[in-house]
């Protein structure tokens, strides 16, 4: 049974992103790069929120448990903050690169466009941030053990996949979106993804009660996966023409 | 790239050994090998800024690209390494990675701590001192490098005064050591943990299936997928030997120190391996045995031609390589930090592949590979991946765009040179 929950749960975390990454990404080798560098600069995130949040538990009282718990909730926004700054420098480098590559590329076109590079920018941000969230708890889901064992709830392990399936896709549509607001310059883009990453990241934090952190998580998903679509060019005639006439035109993400 | 090990050592040394057991295609264009470097010498400008992924476009079979500089001058400029050659060093360095960890992760005879150590590194790690395991740890280093200098220069020396027969034998013997005991070893560590019954008339055919096919791969022919897979298993094995007998803080110690006595010896006008290489570049000898993990096969004929150095084509190839080599880098969970690199790259028709020496895939390898060990953390291991597969792009982008910021230094050119395709 532990290793039908490892699958399920691995399946359920990781295979769209896998899925995304199969049939959008495996193909171009400098997507590949650009993802796996997206995924460094959340890692180099992390770390350093980490960082703070570690120097703060240490210089604090052990055994204060409110005050650990308001540390948590303040590590948890603090990481939110520096993800979304390095997401932010991402983009600054990745534009960068996109003017060395505009002064170089002649005949070679596979040159790629900054909507591209937001795709795969938030995919390998929401890769990295699903990864670190779900390989620990995968691993111990490989047993032995039993879950809730001593009154938790027993459905720990799929909300965790779900929860980290939602980050990912989030992070996808994050990405697409930010990278379009600093493009066209529109703040207020980059402040409603800041606050809505603040939201669903206090929205977990009500877990365990999971019915009060999931359906909101996946109402804001499909609400930021349509914005991204909107944003990133797509529009009901698209949809339609894919529909319709079967012709995949560019579409968004 | 040099470990303690003096089949590690030879194994990377050979990387700047003669000889080619390597298999011989006759190269369809002769002329071309010497044309390029005094064209592209002089042809190229110095000057231009590029970002670091500018050189990441996949150039096509026309490997010259003319960009305008800022100043609006034109120059052309080859462009090394497109992302597909990154690719191609990630899958390798992956699948070596991968199969380092799931044996750290189940096999538990290679997290044990066991009295023995290697003799390069005499000095006991007390764990109950922590200033004396940090002073042991740091003599141990000590020694270890010590040991490598040695080696190299010992090769260097050999390879000076000709004694190839004596480096064949050498390299024969330590990949044969690697090839049936330390696979022995590990399939019977396997075998241990997962309590599969085994009887030794099956296990000598097995072993002795695997490293016979393994020497004629290595050292002579074989099919290019079956030679990949072999030397990712025998530096999957280097790494797991090394994992298990390097004591805790020294084996941390000691990859820093190598990647800075890399650093040294190759960039360094009297470092052992520059020498190596400059000495093989001066006796027109190919340069690349069959120990360097290389990732397209079509090997040509090469270097013969330097009578003929005026007969280009049009189409101007890229004979562009450059050195592998390990820069400093220092591991945290995450690591950060630069790494220089220079691949190699082979010169064809219609595909170009990259090179990179084995050291490397042994250094990544106990880099992870040590990562798991130490924490049951997957986060660690999954973050010290990351930080691999960043550096080692970093390090061929910055190896591509140095390589063309500083052809004016002629020595470091001529290295680069060195490291064409594979000349047989």
């Amino acid at each position: 049974m532990t290793l039908a929950v490892f699958f399920g749960c691995a399946f359920i975390a990781f295979g769209p992103s896998f899925a995304l990454f199969v049939f959008t990404i495996a193909k171009d080798p400098l997507r590949v790069i650009i993802l796996i560098a997206g995924a460094f600069f959340w890692l180099l995130s992390l770390l350093l929120s980490s960082l703070v949040w570690f120097i703060a538990i240490k210089a604090s009282n052990s055994q204060d448990l409110t005050l650990q718990r308001g540390l948590l909730i303040f590590g948890v926004f603090f990481s939110v903050l520096l993800q979304e700054v390095f997401r932010f420098a991402y983009y600054r480098l990745l534009r960068k690169a996109t003017e060395g590559l505009a002064a170089i590329s002649d005949d070679d076109g596979s040159a790629i466009s900054v909507r591209q590079m937001a795709y795969v920018a938030g995919l390998g941000f929401g890769i990295m941030s699903g990864a670190f969230s779900m390989i620990n708890i995968l691993s111990d889901s490989l047993g032995p053990g039993t879950v809730g064992i001593f009154g938790d709830s027993q459905y720990y392990f799929i909300t965790a996949a779900l929860m980290t399936l939602a980050l990912t896709l989030l992070h996808t549509f994050w990405g697409v979106v930010f990278f379009e607001g600093c493009e066209k310059s529109r703040w207020w883009v980059i402040a409603a993804v800041v606050s809505l990453h603040l939201l669903v990241a206090g929205l977990s934090l009500l877990n365990p009660l999971y019915e009060g952190s999931l359906p909101p998580v996946y109402v804001i998903t499909l609400a930021t996966g349509v914005w991204a679509f909107f944003s990133s060019g797509g529009s009901l005639h698209s949809l339609s023409a894919l529909c319709t006439r079967r012709k995949a035109e560019g579409e968004s993400s | 790239m040099n470990t303690s090990d003096s089949e590690e050592d030879s194994y990377n040394e050979r990387s700047a050994l003669v000889q080619s057991e390597s298999p011989t295609i006759p190269s369809y264009n002769q002329d071309h090998d010497m044309s390029l470097p005094q064209e592209t010498d002089s042809k190229r400008v110095s000057g231009h800024e590029f970002s670091f992924l500018s050189c990441l476009d996949e150039p096509g079979p026309v490997e010259r690209e003319r960009a305008s500089t800022p100043d609006g001058e034109e120059e052309e400029l080859t462009l090394k390494y497109g992302a597909k050659h990154v690719i191609m060093l990630f899958i390798p360095v992956t699948l070596c990675m991968v199969v380092v960890v799931a044996t750290i992760k189940s096999v538990s005879f290679y997290t044990e701590k066991s009295s023995q150590r290697l003799i390069y590194t005499p000095f006991e790690e007390d764990p109950n001192s922590v200033g004396q395991r940090l002073l042991n740890s740091f003599l141990n280093t000590i020694v270890m490098i010590s040991v490598i200098v040695v080696m190299t220069i010992i090769l260097v020396v050999l390879y000076k005064y000709r004694c190839y027969k004596f480096i064949h034998g050498w390299l024969i013997l330590s990949s044969l050591m690697l090839l049936f005991w330390f696979s022995f070893m590990y399939l019977g560590e396997v075998f241990k943990t997962y309590n599969v019954a085994m009887d030794y008339p099956t296990l000598v055919m097995i072993i002795w299936n695997f490293g016979v096919v393994g020497m004629i791969c290595i050292h002579w022919k074989g099919p290019l997928r079956l030679q990949q897979a072999y030397l990712i298993v025998i530096s999957a094995l280097m790494a797991l030997i090394f994992i298990k007998y390097l004591p805790e803080w020294s084996a941390w110690v000691i990859l820093g120190a190598i990647s800075i006595y890399d650093l040294i010896a190759v960039l360094c006008p009297k470092g052992p391996l520059r020498m190596l290489v400059e000495t093989a570049q001066e006796r027109n000898e190919p340069i690349f045995p069959a120990l360097i993990y290389s990732s397209a096969m079509v090997w040509m004929v090469g270097m013969a031609d330097s009578s003929n150095p005026g007969s280009a084509d049009e189409r101007q190839r890229n004979e562009g390589g450059a050195r592998a080599q390990e820069g400093v880098e220092s591991e945290d969970d995450a690591a950060q930090g630069g790494r220089r690199r220079y691949s190699a790259e082979e010169d064809l028709e219609e595909d170009r592949g990259v090179k990179l020496g084995l050291g490397d895939f042994i250094f990544y390898s106990v880099l992870v590979g040590k990562a798991a060990a130490t924490g049951g953390d997957w986060n660690t291991t999954l973050a010290c991946f990351v930080a691999i597969l960043i550096v080692s792009v970093s390090t061929i982008i910055y190896g591509s765009v140095m390589y063309r910021l500083t052809y004016t230094n002629r020595d470091v050119f001529l290295m680069f040179k060195v490291y064409y395709a594979c000349r047989v």
